[in-house]
């Protein structure tokens, strides 16, 4: 009886300690803690070339995460990419006019949209589309664009 | 010529009769779970000996499988001038990867093929057999509390794992290595997903519980009751449930994460 006590007791323990270790990873290894289950509105917004933007990238305002992106679609009438963004409740002051564009972290970073907050009266609301937006900077194109106009002035060799 | 096709059909046959009797036995095994609600203590004993006396070795080897991957990681981050992606590193590989299939591996060893020994025994001492003159069915009294015990102990066993490993990480990534802290956490946290990688991670440590446990306590069931027959199947649950464990983590891996 005594031992059977004890069997009962360790199993219990190591239950718990099974129960703890996941809560672990849930709470301090993954995202749960800071971007959980609250939800939030959606928001969409077209670019003309979202370079290497992928889903569940990071949407900010100033650098402070406020979202993320949930998926991305192509509009076959306007040739863009529509590019939809889940944004927290917490956050749900940003002007009409707020406009977005696509950065790189660092060099070789993952790309990211970052959100410029207007001065219109009235805030963006569920299934809003923000309209102003500049696309990503494709590096080839840059390179592109600058070795055009190295040929395209006449000077010095 | 015609002999060495029958030989191969004959082999083909016996495999399939093998995996049809399998999975009879595994329909009997659960329809036999019921039957363990009133005496919840024959389950308790076995998380016993299945998952709390695995524990150790499972501690022990997160701990240095994740103190490994702090190092080569870091070592190949270095390079790139990202040691902060430490932290996600270690976390993906271990919660996606290493934790759900080196748990299982080791359950497979550590208690699947004491299943496996234990239940041969039984039936090479004619226990089994004297349970069913005494109209106990032995599959409801033995093998169903021994299958759910090892299907409960082996997802809490990679969850511990897991867990350790990443604090392993930590440990050799900021303590011995010199990674800021903060960074380690906090890109873990931006980059591992609760519902994509945590929940698929133990989904997978289900399913290689429900198969390793499946195997050892069939093989067990139905080896050939002599010492011999029982060291064979011992060993066939070791390497079969070792390998089934690792084909369904690639299908596993190839459903859940694909890039999209």
């Amino acid at each position: 009886m005594q031992t059977s006590r004890w069997i009962e007791i360790v199993v219990g323990l190591f239950v718990l300690a099974g129960i703890g270790a996941f809560f672990v990873l849930a709470m301090k290894v993954s995202d749960l803690s800071q971007f959980g289950n609250s939800g939030g509105y959606t928001v969409t917004a077209d670019f003309n070339d979202i370079g290497g933007l992928k889903v569940r990238a990071p949407v900010t305002v100033a650098g402070v995460r406020v979202g993320r992106v949930t998926s991305i679609s192509f509009d076959s009438n306007t040739y863009e990419a529509v590019v939809h963004m889940t944004i927290e409740h917490k956050y749900d002051k940003f002007p009409t006019d707020t406009s977005a564009r696509i950065f790189t972290a660092g060099l070789l970073g993952e790309q990211y949209i970052s959100l410029q907050p207007g001065g219109a009266e009235h805030y963006l609301k569920n299934g809003d589309r923000i309209k102003l937006t500049q696309s990503a900077l494709v590096l080839e194109q840059l390179i592109g664009q600058f070795l055009f106009n190295k040929a395209a002035t006449p000077g010095k060799p | 010529m015609l002999n060495m096709v029958q030989q191969l059909g004959r082999f083909g046959l016996g495999f399939l009769e093998r995996l049809g009797r399998a999975f009879l036995f595994l329909l009997q095994t659960v329809a036999g779970l019921p039957n363990l609600l009133p005496r919840p203590g024959l389950v308790i004993a076995q998380v016993y000996s299945t998952g709390v006396l695995s524990l150790l070795i499972i501690v022990v080897s997160g701990l240095f499988v994740g103190m490994v991957l702090g190092l080569q990681g870091y070592n190949t981050l270095v390079k790139f001038n990202a040691e902060e992606s430490l932290g996600v590193v270690v976390a993906l590989s271990l919660v996606r990867e290493l934790g759900p299939v080196i748990s299982a591996l080791l359950f497979a060893g550590r208690a699947g093929s004491a299943l496996t020994a234990e239940i041969g025994l039984m039936k090479a001492t004619e226990q089994l057999s004297g349970m069913e003159m005494m109209a106990v069915d032995p599959v409801k009294r033995i093998i169903a509390p021994r299958f759910i015990g090892g299907v409960i102990s082996l997802p809490l066993l990679a969850a511990i794992f897991s867990m350790v490993g990443v604090f392993g990480g930590y440990f050799v990534g900021v303590t011995l290595l010199g990674v800021d802290s903060g960074a380690f956490w906090s890109q873990m946290q931006a980059k591992v997903s609760f519902h994509e990688d945590i929940v698929n991670g133990v989904i997978k440590s289900v399913v290689f519980a429900i198969v390793v446990t499946w195997i050892a306590v069939f093989e067990g069931y139905d080896a050939v009751p002599t010492s011999e027959g029982v060291s064979r199947a011992t060993t066939r649950t070791v390497v079969y449930a070792s390998l089934a464990v690792l084909a369904l983590d690639f299908l596993l891996t190839a459903l859940m994460f694909r890039e999209g």
